[in-house]
């Protein structure tokens, strides 16, 4: 893909053109329509391949790494974090790291108080 | 003073606001405000995976969910994310047509995403699975529903915008104010981005 730019006046920031938009369009349809094939070859109508067996073990993570790929190609690029001044990549970037920490929280804050780890003797 | 900068203010309405920075302040606004969405949605997405498989009691989501009708939904919001890009594209080439074009497609992908999400929230609750059925359906419905809720501001927002642009009232000088409501839609569609798999594929699946 190239890097197409458009600069409409002295003020604005460059964003990209309408033809680098669809590409971006076609990939994300692309990646759920991939996201949905995963499913239902893993656990759907197509289940029972030897290819269902081989990628059900690794759902959950393939699934993730194509949200985040969605998820990268959409404040990139429709979001203009790739062309806006990086204070605005950094402030969203912040925020995704304290969004991280506050999950991690989450999950040890639930996991100890349902005593999962207490009953095993590991939490101390 | 003050009624030196008010008289100031009103002369100049849209006058851009300049800050240390070298970046428009409403523009550093939106991006906070969605830094502070980021925590929200994290802490109510974290909230349904641990509750997910607490439903002892009530219907669970193998029972209910369904994937053809949400991954339409959810191309229907991609598309909505494509097009709101090319009405912005549109708004700062002046090119009306093209910006009352796109952005009537993106309202009416809002619609029917809200529309989707009314009518599969009364096919739960005919399935007897209430807000209070279990916890899975507490945090599915509160996740859900608040993510539902900013799409239908969204869909409001970008409809006053596209009133305004009916009338003339989006020049390119003016395409910042589209913008910004783009960058809540797309935020609001990166986390649907999230939720589409964790929520409903994960929840199926594992």
């Amino acid at each position: 893909m190239t890097d197409t730019v458009i600069v409409h006046d002295s003020h604005d920031i460059p964003h990209a053109s309408a033809g680098k938009y669809i590409q971006i369009a076609s990939v994300l349809f692309v990646l759920t329509a991939l996201e949905v094939l995963l499913y239902e070859v893993c656990f759907g109508h197509l289940k029972g391949s030897g290819l269902s067996t081989s990628l059900a073990p690794h759902f959950v993570s393939v699934l993730l790494i194509l949200s985040a790929m969605k998820f990268w190609f959409v404040a990139m690029f429709y979001m203009h974090l790739k062309f806006d001044i990086k204070v605005l990549t950094w402030l969203f970037a912040f925020s995704l790291v304290i969004a991280a920490v506050v999950i991690c929280a989450l999950f040890v804050l639930f996991t100890y108080n349902r005593t999962l780890w207490w009953a095993t003797g590991s939490w101390k | 003073m003050t009624a030196a900068v008010l008289d100031h203010a009103s002369e100049h309405p849209h006058e851009e606001h300049h800050t240390s920075l070298p970046v428009n302040s409403r523009k550093l606004a939106i991006w906070t405000f969605i830094g502070s969405e980021c925590l929200f949605f994290a802490s109510l997405i974290t909230t349904f995976v641990i509750y997910r498989n607490s439903h002892d009691k009530g219907p669970g989501p193998k029972d209910v969910f369904g994937v053809p009708l949400v991954t339409a939904g959810t191309a229907v919001l991609l598309f909505s994310s494509f097009f709101v890009v090319m009405a912005l594209n549109g708004a700062q080439q002046g090119d009306r047509k093209k910006l009352l074009t796109w952005l009537s497609l993106t309202v009416m992908c809002g619609l029917f995403f809200v529309g989707m999400q009314v009518y599969e929230f009364t096919h739960f609750v005919h399935e007897g699975m209430g807000y209070r059925s279990n916890l899975f359906a507490s945090s599915f419905f509160t996740l859900t529903g608040f993510h539902g809720t900013h799409v239908a501001i969204g869909t409001l927002w970008l409809g006053t915008l596209l009133k305004d642009a009916y009338k003339g009232r989006i020049p390119p000088q003016k395409a910042l104010n589209l913008e910004i409501a783009a960058l809540y839609w797309h935020f609001v569609d990166v986390v649907w981005i999230i939720i589409f798999p964790v929520v409903y594929l994960m929840s199926l699946g594992t």
